[in-house]
């Protein structure tokens, strides 16, 4: 079985004015989004105190916001957990005075206890399924890690890249990696989403997945390059993108394939590293077909620049 | 003719036999149960004690699966969780105090897979419900009491030396070490050498003068206040373990994380309140005069008629349980001691335990010691404690303070800041003791700066739609791949099936605890290790239509494919690998995942599929291949 017709010659690079124009239009998009809107840091950034509730028979959002601002508690996050009978509240502990100390530390089971009597008010039902305390110290520092993480992860792929290929391939998968990272970010703050820790490890997760995608198309323009005797560079990049576009697309629904079944059955718990992945595998593929090569030509990729490293290095160039 | 080498072949079947046998314990689900071991005072486990316990669930009608004495501790085995409940609260009112009831999951994997290190993965918090504490320890608590005990001695040793000095005083800013001002600069170049001589941690360096007066400023040594904050860890590490194992949970989580956390998770426990009351709680030591011997006359009267001197108190000893007089002066408290350790005394031959007492102990212990040779002296161990009781026909757990005597030997020479105690029974009686006087208090105070409380049926929950999940996406992927490239689908089919199974044996195998990020990484693992095969069949297709030979493009394609293939993953392991060195445990077992999932499907991927494929196609002449 085939999907895709394997002679196909579409001119992605044809279009490249045109694609770079809107991947510089979706990343300024990005930023300010993230800029104005922000993103939705959840409980693990921002500390806090997070409870879960389960109520028996199903109820409204709105219903046990009320209840909660009834009680005092006029800032509480109140959201659903997929289903009708799950909430989880996010508020931060100062809302429940008599639970913080002089010392500033914070009694979380006093906050849970006066939380569970408040809504005990409208329905007897309500039951604490979990709770959780994070100081805003902890959650601080998950961001400067997560930071450093995504940092270390493109330099690394750029060193990489760099030895293993040639300078203008790392310069162009970093940039293009970086375009993924804001776009994806981006949509999670247009849809404000949460963002917590598996939100983080999922978009650091993008980062590598993203990077598979472009070394395949990189690793065929090489190939193309090293083989051709008359080598215009458009042309190659152009063959490159369409020799692996079956596979780059077939890939892409595999692993969309796996995420959905995460997102349908994995439970809320897995919700948000879902939605970021497939939200990643889309920009991800959609850069590496339309972005990524247009940079590298632009950056005038050659046959020349792909020679020498076999030159030198003979061992190289025994490698398919 | 096939061209895979037949060593390969031995490499793919024995991989798959490591996956499968490694991979297998997993699919035991351990039972509950309720471990009972015997407390240091309480007569040791044996049948009498198993057959109590029988025959308090069978009239309370508890159904208990099996109860079995293994070594020093007793099991009993429930059919599920809330018979579990209900058996522990009537073993607990059954057996009393002088026992530990901890929940437990018992494993049911067979011997013959434990034999070979085989086991099943752990389970996270938040696939099995507890709770979970981060606590950050206050370092700078141990520098100032280190600061300040070099403080003590200096001004000692300066008295001693018979240098004068006009004060000797801590710097408001802390790390900024110990002022010492003296009258002269000859005083000052005396005391230098005296203070760097006697103390080697420590960095002396003259201060700016001002008149008469000649400052010295004195340092603890880098090397030395890291040395402290990571003792300070370790000790505080060592009296969790200990006041956790009193709270009754069995393989509790207690780790460092990061330069100064520790994280705590105690599966099964539901009431966190319980456990930081623990945390928080305060074993001390004090060093108290003797009044009498242990179990002397005077002793088993006063516990016979309940007539106690007014200046004394009825101990016990632990142990032997003898009654002993001891006097309500204290010489010296727990927070005194600066150290002690278990050794063999070079004269007698036996066990003994030196004790090192700050400057104030010591001045205090010389004093009592100098005017009391011959006298008894007793260590008393005060020590918070939890026991049960039945209000109401149910069982409450109540705090209590616990006074014992550990130690009461006889002064036998005045001493002061180092001391020892011999004539003790055993070397292992020498380290409990060192253990005892040293383990009681926490090095630095801990504050809690991350608590959360995890269900037990969201536990649950996340574990039935993680494992729904996987097979989902697993099943999905497999019929996918099937379709798009039939035969070759489906060896990558097997290889992708091979990949889930070597995968957990692997994780299994290294103790990665599995949580629900976990479960995701592996998710996503399948997803992506069928690239690899993509890659290759695409490759084969490609030399199929360029009109090479069947074995010819399946040679080519597998050849072409490997570079890209490798480079693919390396670039994918270079983002798994950060992921790794973020501190916090979800992410950290989500990279772990990764990691191991990238390796594995390099290996299931283009080794073990090369290797069936071989075997399919190899020895056969072919006109088309089913790609």
């Amino acid at each position: 079985m085939e999907i895709f017709n394997h002679d196909s010659n579409i001119p992605f690079l044809g279009m490249r004015k045109f694609s770079i124009a809107i991947a510089l239009f979706l990343m300024v998009a990005s930023i300010g989004l993230i800029a104005t809107k922000g993103l939705n840091y959840a409980l693990d950034f921002t500390g806090g105190v997070s409870m879960v509730i389960d109520y028996d028979q199903s109820v409204e959002i709105a219903d046990v916001r009320a209840t909660l601002e009834k009680g005092g508690f006029d800032h509480a996050i109140v959201q659903s957990l997929g289903g009708t009978r799950e909430v989880a509240i996010r508020m931060q502990p100062k809302e429940d005075q008599k639970a913080v100390d002089a010392n500033g530390k914070v009694n979380l089971d006093l906050i849970s206890a006066d939380v569970l009597k408040t809504l005990h008010v409208a329905r007897a039902d309500a039951k604490l399924k979990s709770r959780e305390l994070v100081t805003a110290e902890v959650g601080a520092e998950l961001k400067s890690d997560g930071t450093v993480a995504a940092v270390f992860v493109i330099l690394g792929i750029m060193a990489y890249l760099w030895i293993r290929f040639e300078r203008r391939f790392a310069i162009a998968a970093v940039a293009t990696e970086i375009h993924d990272v804001l776009v994806t970010l981006g949509i999670l703050a247009l849809a404000q989403r949460e963002f917590d820790m598996t939100v983080l490890a999922s978009v650091l997760a993008v980062i590598g997945y993203s990077i598979n995608d472009k070394v395949v198309v990189f690793d065929r323009i090489r190939e193309l390059f090293r083989l051709a005797r008359k080598a215009e560079p458009e042309e190659i990049l152009n063959r490159s993108i369409n020799n692996t576009l079956s596979r780059t697309i077939i890939t892409s629904l595999f692993t969309a394939i796996t995420m959905g079944a995460l997102f349908f059955f994995g439970g809320t718990a897995v919700h948000g590293f879902a939605v970021t992945m497939l939200i990643g595998i889309v920009v991800g593929t959609l850069s590496s077909i339309f972005v990524a090569s247009p940079i590298l030509l632009w950056l005038g990729v050659s046959k020349k620049d792909l020679m020498p490293v076999t030159r030198e290095n003979p061992e190289l160039a025994r490698r398919p | 003719m096939s061209d895979f080498p037949r060593w390969k072949y031995a490499l793919v079947a024995l991989m798959m036999l490591f996956g499968v046998i490694y991979a297998l314990p997993n699919a035991f689900v351990p039972v509950p149960a309720v471990q009972v071991t015997a407390n240091r005072d309480a007569p040791p486990i044996d049948q009498s004690l198993q057959q109590k316990v029988q025959a308090a669930l069978a009239s309370k009608k508890i159904a208990v699966s099996n109860v079995v004495v293994e070594g020093d501790h007793m099991l009993a085995t429930f059919t599920n969780s809330d018979v579990q409940k209900s058996g522990a609260d009537v073993i607990k009112a059954a057996l009393g105090d002088g026992y530990t009831v901890a929940f437990k999951l018992q494993s049911n994997v067979p011997g013959w897979l434990q034999a070979i290190g085989a086991r099943s993965m752990p389970l996270g918090l938040d696939l099995q419900g507890g709770v979970h504490f981060l606590m950050q320890v206050d370092q700078n608590d141990a520098i100032d009491k280190q600061e300040n005990s070099y403080a003590d001695d200096i001004r000692s040793l300066l008295r001693q030396k018979n240098i004068r000095y006009e004060s000797v005083t801590r710097n408001a800013v802390r790390d900024q070490g110990i002022a010492v001002i003296l009258r002269s600069a000859a005083d000052r170049s005396t005391a230098a050498d005296a203070i760097g001589n006697e103390y080697t941690d420590l960095n002396v360096g003259n201060g700016a003068n001002t008149g008469d007066r000649f400052v010295l400023n004195v340092v603890i040594k880098p090397e030395k206040l890291r040395d402290l904050s990571r003792s300070a860890i370790t000790q505080n590490l060592g009296t969790l373990r200990n006041r956790i194992n009193a709270l009754g949970v069995s393989e509790p989580l207690i780790q460092q994380q990061g330069e100064s956390r520790i994280v705590v998770e105690l599966a099964g426990v539901q009431d966190p309140a319980e456990a930081k009351k623990l945390i928080g709680a305060v074993a001390t030591l004090q060093y108290r005069p003797g009044i009498g011997q242990a179990g002397d006359p005077q002793a088993q009267e006063a516990a016979r008629t309940g007539n106690i001197p007014p200046d004394a108190n009825l101990y016990r000893m632990r142990g032997s349980n003898l009654p002993v007089l001891v006097s309500k002066q204290i010489i010296v408290t727990g927070n005194q001691l600066v150290d002690a350790s278990s050794g063999i005394d070079q004269q007698s031959g036996t066990p003994k335990v030196d004790v090192t007492l700050n400057a104030a102990g010591a001045r205090k212990m010389g004093d009592f010691t100098n005017a009391n040779v011959g006298k008894p002296m007793a260590v008393v161990y005060v020590e918070q404690v939890y026991e049960t009781k039945i209000v109401d026909g149910k069982p409450v757990r109540v705090a209590k303070v616990t006074e014992t005597v550990i130690n009461d030997a006889s002064i036998a020479s005045p001493f002061s800041k180092q001391f020892q105690t011999t004539g003790l029974g055993s070397a292992k009686e020498a380290s409990d003791l060192a253990l005892l006087l040293k383990g009681g208090a926490l090095a630095a105070p801990m504050d809690i700066v991350e608590e959360s409380v995890i269900g037990a049926s969201l536990g649950k929950d996340n574990i039935d739609k993680g494992f729904n999940a996987v097979l989902l996406g697993l099943a999905l992927v497999l019929l996918a791949a099937a379709i798009y490239y039939k035969l070759f689908g489906l060896v990558a089919d097997i290889a992708l099936f091979f990949n889930l199974v070597i995968l957990v044996a692997v994780m299994s195998l290294i103790g990665v605890t599995l949580t629900m990020p976990g479960v995701a990484g592996i998710v996503l693992t399948l997803g992506m290790a069928i690239d690899a095969n993509v890659l290759i069949c695409e490759r084969i297709r490609e030399e199929l239509r360029n009109g090479s030979t069947p074995h010819a493009s399946i040679r080519a394609g597998y050849e072409k494919a490997w570079s890209t293939i490798l480079d693919a993953n390396v670039t994918h392991l270079i983002a798994a690998l950060a992921l790794t060195t973020m501190g916090t445990g979800a992410i950290k077992g989500f990279g772990v995942t990764l990691m191991i999932g990238i390796l594995t499907s390099l290996f299931t991927s283009v080794t073990l599929t090369h290797a069936f494929t071989a075997l399919i196609h190899g020895h056969r002449k072919l006109k088309t291949l089913s790609v």
